[in-house]
């Protein structure tokens, strides 16, 4: 009896999650009338609009990510090594994101950095990508830095600096080729979930006007019917893609690391 | 000549201080351990010396230069840790590299040294394997030759076999001491544990609450501990309360046993109470034993401890141990038995804390 319920339970969970799912993609595939076609994903492709949201969100996620270990992992090693005491106000302090939304960080940035401010960043093209970057940073501040706090805590980063100091090595070395590749899993995993999370963003970049995927999405939704479907089941594709890279690079961690 | 020179070494965190005045005189290719209970302040003192630490007072030279304005990766000094601290992303021979790499030395310098310190280590067909794929002894050693390879000019030991298991442990420190010699480097050692420090060092700090109590080759520092602490500690002592009879003849008497000690008794007056040190192996009560000095008393307990046995009796209040070795005719006197311990006056020693 107990089985049955525990069976009911998942199957209505899968249901509830699947379905939806299947209807999207089933109805993705109907652009043609009467036969399942890929009509719609080859219209949302063929759209240069699309490729060009989609390139730049790509690379604004490569350049958040880039930012974000460049901040996270020496931030944190630091912290964990030197002060150990300002922990909980640096995780506090990246928590702050997911308490604040999107809209009020970036009214914050287009108020502070506007074109009469003292840093006019939103003057100029590269000034606004460059804040937009800043914003993607910091809405994935609480995993990437939740994700290398974690990966630094699975490794005794106070003798292994030590042991390279006393071998000559200086901080950027010791960071580059000690504290890096030992939490490049953790890293990695900061690191798609960024990218998972930029992808998709609409406040910001909508907001400083910027073409990224995240407003196109909403734009064709508004104004088509099979297209948006089809850009959310390749969407849903990307972010479950991330997610199932992030596991196997946990796994090959699991595997590197194993005890003697 | 003297190399590492540590002058009024200080150290104190927060209101705590940890190494009071420490003055210490290193030869080079000189193997010294320091000797003590944990919180002695003996790794600190290990840490000032690779630059963890900054002293909050004194000087460190280093063959005649200072230490005092160089950052640890200034100073070359090879370091071992408790914990290995192999770096778990790179394989053995990448690990023995790292300060070569760093020292930016040619590619054929570094491939040559790494073998030859492979070889040294005995592991050069280790030199693939990654830290996890070895074991604890293993990683030691590949510890030693990472820290061995830059050639620094001294080796620092922070108690590199605690973590290991006991015959692991000796074969290891053997392999040490035999590589300190064979290399010529200054080196120093930090033990809690007695054996070790006694088995391979030319000379023993032994450290009691941020001092040292006293500095000595270990055969110095277990025959002629200077202080109540470094006889207590470092092996097994009888430590017995005597009353001095006649200063001027060195007379004292230990329950109703009248003793002529060897050492003169100092500025002791007649009726004091002083403190005498006596190893268990000293004595025995074979009917055959040599000495000169002899106490007669009745056994309380005796135990077999495989290679010897060792007897408590008692002496007046004083209860005194000593052991014989093991032999299969050898019968161990019996509880409430009188024995008399005979034992040379040279090997009581008065303790003057």
């Amino acid at each position: 009896m107990k089985k049955f319920w525990a069976w009911g339970a998942l199957i209505f969970g899968l249901l509830y999650f699947i379905l939806p799912l299947v209807g999207m993609t089933n109805f993705s595939l109907k652009m043609r009338r009467g036969v399942y076609s890929l009509d719609a994903y080859a219209v949302v492709l063929g759209d240069p609009r699309f490729q060009e949201t989609f390139t730049y969100s790509i690379l604004m996620a490569l350049s958040t990510i880039v930012f974000g270990v460049l901040l996270v992992v020496p931030t944190a090693y630091w912290v964990r090594l030197k002060l150990p005491g300002l922990r909980p106000y640096i995780e506090f302090i990246t928590l702050l994101p997911l308490v604040i939304p999107a809209i009020v960080i970036v009214f914050g940035y287009i108020r502070l950095y506007n074109t009469s401010s003292w840093l006019p960043l939103t003057g100029t093209t590269t000034g606004t990508n460059i804040l937009l970057m800043f914003g993607y940073s910091t809405l994935a501040l609480p995993y990437m830095y939740r994700s290398v706090d974690t990966g630094l805590r699975s490794i005794d980063i106070a003798t292994l600096t030590e042991a390279a100091q006393s071998l000559g090595a200086g901080w950027t070395t010791i960071l580059a080729k000690i504290i890096l590749p030992n939490v490049l899993v953790a890293v990695l995993s900061g690191a798609f979930l960024t990218f998972a999370i930029v992808i998709g963003e609409f406040t910001m970049a909508a907001l400083l006007n910027r073409p990224a995927f995240g407003p196109y999405m909403q734009l064709l939704g508004a104004n088509r019917a099979y297209e948006p479907a089809a850009l959310a089941v390749m969407s849903f594709a990307l972010t479950w893609g991330c997610l199932g890279l992030i596991q196997l690079v946990s796994r090959f961690q699991k595997g590197a690391q194993s005890p003697a | 000549m003297s190399f590492l020179n540590l002058t009024s070494i200080q150290k104190s965190f927060g209101p705590v201080q940890v190494v009071k005045d420490f003055n210490m005189v290193i030869e080079k290719g000189e193997f010294v351990s320091f000797l003590g209970p944990s919180g002695c302040g003996k790794t600190t003192v290990l840490r000032m010396i690779a630059g963890f630490e900054t002293p909050s007072g004194g000087t460190i030279t280093i063959n005649g230069k200072s230490q005092a304005n160089l950052r640890p990766n200034q100073r070359n000094i090879g370091m071992v840790f408790q914990a290995y601290a192999l770096f778990p992303n790179m394989n053995v021979a990448e690990n023995v590299a790292f300060g070569l790499r760093v020292a930016g030395r040619p590619k054929a310098e570094v491939d040559q040294r790494v073998k030859e310190m492979l070889g040294l280590i005995k592991l050069d067909h280790l030199a693939d394997r990654y830290p996890y794929q070895m074991s604890g002894g293993q990683q030691q050693r590949v510890a030693l030759a990472r820290a061995l390879a830059p050639k620094p000019q001294v080796l620092l030991l922070d108690e590199p076999l605690s973590a290991l298991d006991a015959k692991i442990r000796v074969s290891l420190r053997e392999e040490i001491r035999m590589i300190q010699q064979q290399l010529g480097i200054t080196t120093v050692f930090v033990t809690h544990d007695q054996e070790e420090a006694l088995s391979i060092s030319d000379r023993i700090v032994v450290m009691n609450a941020g001092k040292a109590d006293q500095i000595g080759a270990p055969a110095e520092i277990y025959n002629r501990p200077a202080t109540r602490f470094v006889a207590s500690f470092v092996g097994t002592l009888n430590l017995i309360e005597a009353k001095v009879v006649d200063p001027a003849s060195n007379r004292i008497s230990i329950g109703d046993q009248g003793v002529t000690l060897r050492e003169p008794l100092g500025n002791a007056k007649a009726g004091d109470t002083i403190s005498l040190a006596l190893r268990p192996e000293a004595g025995s009560i074979a009917p055959d034993a040599k000495g000169d000095t002899a106490l007669t008393g009745e056994v309380i307990s005796s135990n077999f401890l495989g290679s010897v046995i060792r007897t408590r009796m008692k002496v007046g209040t004083a209860v005194i141990s000593f052991d014989m070795f093991n032999s299969p005719g050898l019968v161990p006197p019996a509880v409430g038995e009188t024995a008399t311990l005979r034992f040379t006056a040279t090997d009581l020693l008065i303790i003057r804390d």
